[in-house]
């Protein structure tokens, strides 16, 4: 499973908190993680120990995080998405519908598969999961915050506090701003370069990302469709085999059984390939899930929260600018001078900061995200050969077995 | 085939020696055919009716025939090839017969090979025979648009490429259209000589395909529809010719030769599904009728319950490959759409590294989008067109077996016709009406020869079932074979590509800053 956690990567190789998924349940809907932590820090009671947590458990870290005003000038790490079985489980739910029209192996064979596919949005799951912790434990700052210790360490059921939370921060404060985002960040009239740079990038390159991942995801779609294929093609292949040693057929082909020009041999061959090739196709398709696909999924969410963090700085400067004309107002009225130059100045000080913040986050985002995209290309560059190369071999010897024959 | 003589009918049964093992084409002397038939394993079929248990593979004869599996191209003299299968027959002359052991490793017993002619490989064997080959070739090349609008229609050029001294020259060719095709198969399944053998069937009518044709033949489906017929056609004159019988047929000969044929007006039976349809109605027609056939011959019933079965489950195959080859296409445009969208998010990336791979990624992925393209190609022209021949072709032997069923039916009836008449004689005898008694005699004698002569049809045409299945079997082994191994190293130089492509990319992906 390491080998599939490329989609995020530490710069920091710092060893003091390390964190892992090694273990997950899946009970029902509900999906149980293992959260297991190693570390050397005294702020933990235990170096080595573990909990389970659920999703809605990452989700209340997650906004808690969010709504935490110290954290404004962080890139916060985008949420792990909810697990979503929806895709295999329909597809298991329709195999079974139509158990009756197909061969016992084929109904095998597409089972597998499917068991396959759900292994593979687990596992996807739970890397995301683990990513996500993974993000926060190396951040200078966020690896400190309190209620990541409590997520990490808290043996109790953290259901409760989850419940509190959500009534504390009201839970609607985000989606209700997230459509103002774009109009207030590209409104911001912009002093410094470096931000305007950032927010022109950023603004294209998420809209281009999200096109590409859509994109790539309709394209894996489509390779898992051929896998399928294949599986069918193998079944009917196999049954056509079988029918081919019969007992009638045997009587009647009595002479041509040893025939080299048997069609059945040929007709196998053919079928062990078929059978070979849907596999590796199958493991294409779930390969390029996750290297591709994943990755521009990823960095969707990670550059959709990198815009968070602007907007919480274009939301910053207004409330500087509104606080400058507060305090004109002010000492135009000749009253709360006083108070108003307070807050015109503590808006500016938070302004400057969360800019310091900002620019320090963006900057460190772009490298992590270049490393994340090199080794995540070339580990895809590499399976595609690995893959094709098994494929030239596969067919060479099937070619080669058929043409001696 | 070779031979200046006419090909003598296939002899009967009764008139055959018991030669189990055939002796092989190819030997350096196939000159010395004896314009013999061919299908002297007609005492192949009465040997397995008996039971016996044949050590050698006489229907080896029929190894070398046909080019049937290459569509969309003439086969070139290293393939499988054809009439050395029927050039030397030795059954006449069973002394000389140099048996070649055909098989490799699987051991044929009591073959005695000429030493110098032992191949290591079956392919080796053919190449060999095919210099000596006095051989047909066709194609189907040329399609061209004649006319206008909805009374246009397209003509393709018939190519012929022979030695064979029944035909006048040795490379010719004639311009034909797809109603010519089907008219030379209404004429050929019509014929009462060709009863019991697999007349290969024509591609189906398309009234779809054709009016997009028609209106205009640049657009992709258009294009594609049109090279899939013509393809088809090639294929059916293909199996024509490497069909010993029907490549004697003089109709089949004016097809190829003549320059200007009759329009074939009667070809509305063989639109759209027609073909399947008329041989499904014959089917209903023959289980209809009330003498049910007593099988004294158990061969002919499992045989046609196998054809039965294989077709079902050849459409079965053929319905997920048409859902493999639809798969593949929405592959290509949707990796198509992505590597648009790759090259923009290239654009978009500040970091100049990483900008460049990610267009490097882009072309790559244009380069797939071919492949898949190609591969689907693939799919359908090999795979998919293939199991398509084989269901009509296996159409058309069921069409046999009931053509056979038929014949009995009609001995039958002739037997219970002359049982009338003999009852009537004795009627008469009985009566003393000396005048009518001689019709009544008369009439007796012409049943007695009717009798004779459908009861030899039936014989007749129950060897010809047998042999020709025997044949067709070789064929599609054959055929499937081959096609196969087009398909798998179509993959297999797709899969090279592919690693080339990504072994390119490799680099660029490295070096990432």
């Amino acid at each position: 499973m390491s080998s599939l956690r490329s989609v995020s990567v530490d710069l920091n190789n710092d060893t003091s908190l390390l964190i892992d998924i090694p273990d997950a349940l899946c009970e029902r809907d509900k999906v149980k993680f293992t959260v297991h932590t190693k570390t050397t820090l005294s702020t933990f009671q235990k170096p080595d120990f573990s909990v389970p947590r659920q999703h809605e458990d990452f989700i209340w870290l997650h906004d808690a995080l969010v709504e935490t005003e110290d954290y404004a000038g962080l890139i916060i790490p985008p949420a792990p998405p909810k697990p979503d079985f929806e895709g295999p489980r329909e597809k298991m739910h329709k195999l079974g519908e139509g158990e009756s029209t197909m061969t016992k192996e084929e109904y095998t064979k597409m089972k597998q598969e499917l068991e396959a596919e759900y292994l593979a949005v687990f596992k996807k799951t739970v890397q995301v999961h683990e990513v996500f912790l993974q993000r926060l434990s190396s951040h200078p700052v966020l690896s400190k915050d309190r209620n990541f210790q409590i997520f990490l360490e808290y043996d109790q059921d953290l259901s409760v506090r989850r419940k509190n939370a959500k009534e504390m921060f009201g839970g609607f404060f985000k989606n209700m701003v997230k459509s103002a985002d774009e109009v207030l960040i590209s409104g911001i009239k912009e002093v410094d370069d470096f931000f305007e740079q950032e927010k022109t990038f950023l603004l294209d390159y998420f809209s281009k990302i999200k096109d590409s991942t859509a994109k790539a995801e309709k394209m894996t779609r489509s390779h898992k469709n051929i896998a399928d294929d294949y599986i069918h093609i193998s079944a009917t292949l196999n049954s056509i085999c079988a029918e081919d040693s019969t007992p009638n057929k045997k009587r009647c082909n009595r002479n041509l059984s040893t025939h080299f020009w048997n069609l059945n041999l040929i007709l196998f061959s053919f079928l062990f390939f078929n059978a070979c090739l849907q596999k590796v196709e199958g493991r294409v398709a779930s390969d390029q899930e996750l290297k591709l696909t994943e990755l521009l999924r990823y960095y969707m969410r990670d550059i959709q929260a990198a815009k968070d963090l602007l907007y919480r700085r274009a939301r910053a400067l207004v409330d500087y600018e509104n606080s400058n004309k507060a305090l004109d107002k002010a000492r135009l009225k000749g009253k709360d001078i006083a108070q108003a130059e307070d807050h015109q100045r503590q808006c500016l000080q938070k302004f400057d900061k969360l800019s310091e913040s900002a620019k320090k986050e963006l900057t460190s985002f772009k490298g992590r995200r270049v490393v994340a995209f090199r080794k995540n290309l070339i580990e895809m560059a590499e399976l595609e050969i690995k893959h094709a190369k098994n494929n030239v071999s596969l067919l060479q010897g099937c070619v080669d077995l058929l043409k001696t024959n | 085939m070779a031979s200046s003589s006419e090909r003598n009918p296939p002899p009967f049964p009764a008139s055959e020696k018991p030669e189990p093992g055939l002796s092989d084409m190819a030997d350096g002397d196939s000159d010395s055919d004896e314009g013999a038939d061919i299908f002297v394993s007609n005492s192949l079929p009465t040997s397995v009716s008996r039971g016996v248990s044949q050590p050698e593979e006489p229907a080896d004869l029929f190894g070398q025939e046909t080019p049937t599996a290459k569509p969309n191209r003439v086969y070139s003299d290293d393939d499988d090839l054809f009439a050395e299968a029927q050039a030397d027959l030795s059954s006449d002359t069973p002394g000389n017969s140099a048996r070649k052991d055909l098989s490799t490793s699987s051991g044929l017993p009591s073959a005695r090979s000429p030493a110098a002619l032992q191949p290591t490989s079956l392919e080796q064997l053919e190449e060999e025979e095919a210099k000596d080959c006095f051989d047909v070739d066709v194609a189907v090349t040329n399609p061209e648009k004649v006319g206008d609008g909805m009374n246009a229609y397209v003509a393709y050029k018939v190519s012929t490429r022979t030695s064979l001294p029944i035909f006048k020259s040795k490379v010719f060719s004639a311009r034909r259209r797809f109603s010519d095709f089907l008219g030379l198969y209404e004429k050929l399944s019509a014929k009462q000589s060709l009863h019991g053998c697999i007349i290969p069937p024509p591609p189906e009518k398309s009234v779809v395909g054709m009016t997009k044709v028609k209106v205009g033949m640049d657009d992709p489906s258009s294009v594609e529809f049109v090279e899939k017929r013509r393809a088809a056609l090639e294929r059916y004159l293909q199996r024509i010719v490497a069909h010993p019988l029907l490549l004697q047929d003089p109709d089949v000969r004016d097809f190829l030769e003549r320059e200007d044929l009759p329009r074939a007006v009667n070809t509305q039976a063989l639109s759209g599904a027609g073909f399947l349809k008329m041989i499904n109605r014959a089917s209903d027609a023959v289980s209809k009728m009330t003498i049910k056939m007593n099988e004294s011959d158990t061969w002919f019933e499992d045989k046609f319950q196998e054809v039965d079965t294989e077709e079902q489950q050849l459409r079965k195959l053929l319905a997920v490959v048409d859902s493999l080859v639809s798969h593949r296409k929405e592959l290509c445009v949707n990796t198509a759409v992505f590597a648009k969208s790759m090259a923009m998010l290239g654009n978009s990336e500040d970091n100049t590294a990483l900008s460049r791979a990610l267009s490097q990624l882009a072309e790559v992925e244009d380069k797939m989008e071919q492949l898949h393209q190609e591969q689907a190609g693939t799919d359908f022209f090999i795979f998919a067109e293939l199991l398509a021949d084989y269901i009509r072709l296996l159409g058309a032997v069921r069409g046999c077996f009931d053509q056979r069923v038929r014949a009995w039916q009609r001995w039958q009836e002739a037997q219970s016709t002359l049982q009338k008449k003999r009852e009537a004689e004795a009627k008469l005898l009985w009566a003393n009406k000396p005048d009518k008694l001689q019709q009544a005699k008369e009439e007796i004698n012409e049943w007695e020869a009717k009798v004779t002569q459908y009861e030899r049809d039936f014989d007749r045409i129950g060897m010809t079932v047998r042999r020709e299945v025997l044949r067709f079997e070789k064929e599609k082994a054959k055929d499937f074979k081959s096609q196969i191994i087009k398909y798998l190293e179509a993959m297999l130089q797709s899969q090279q590509r592919l690693v080339k492509f990504w072994e390119a990319f490799l680099p660029e992906a490295k070096a990432i800053a």
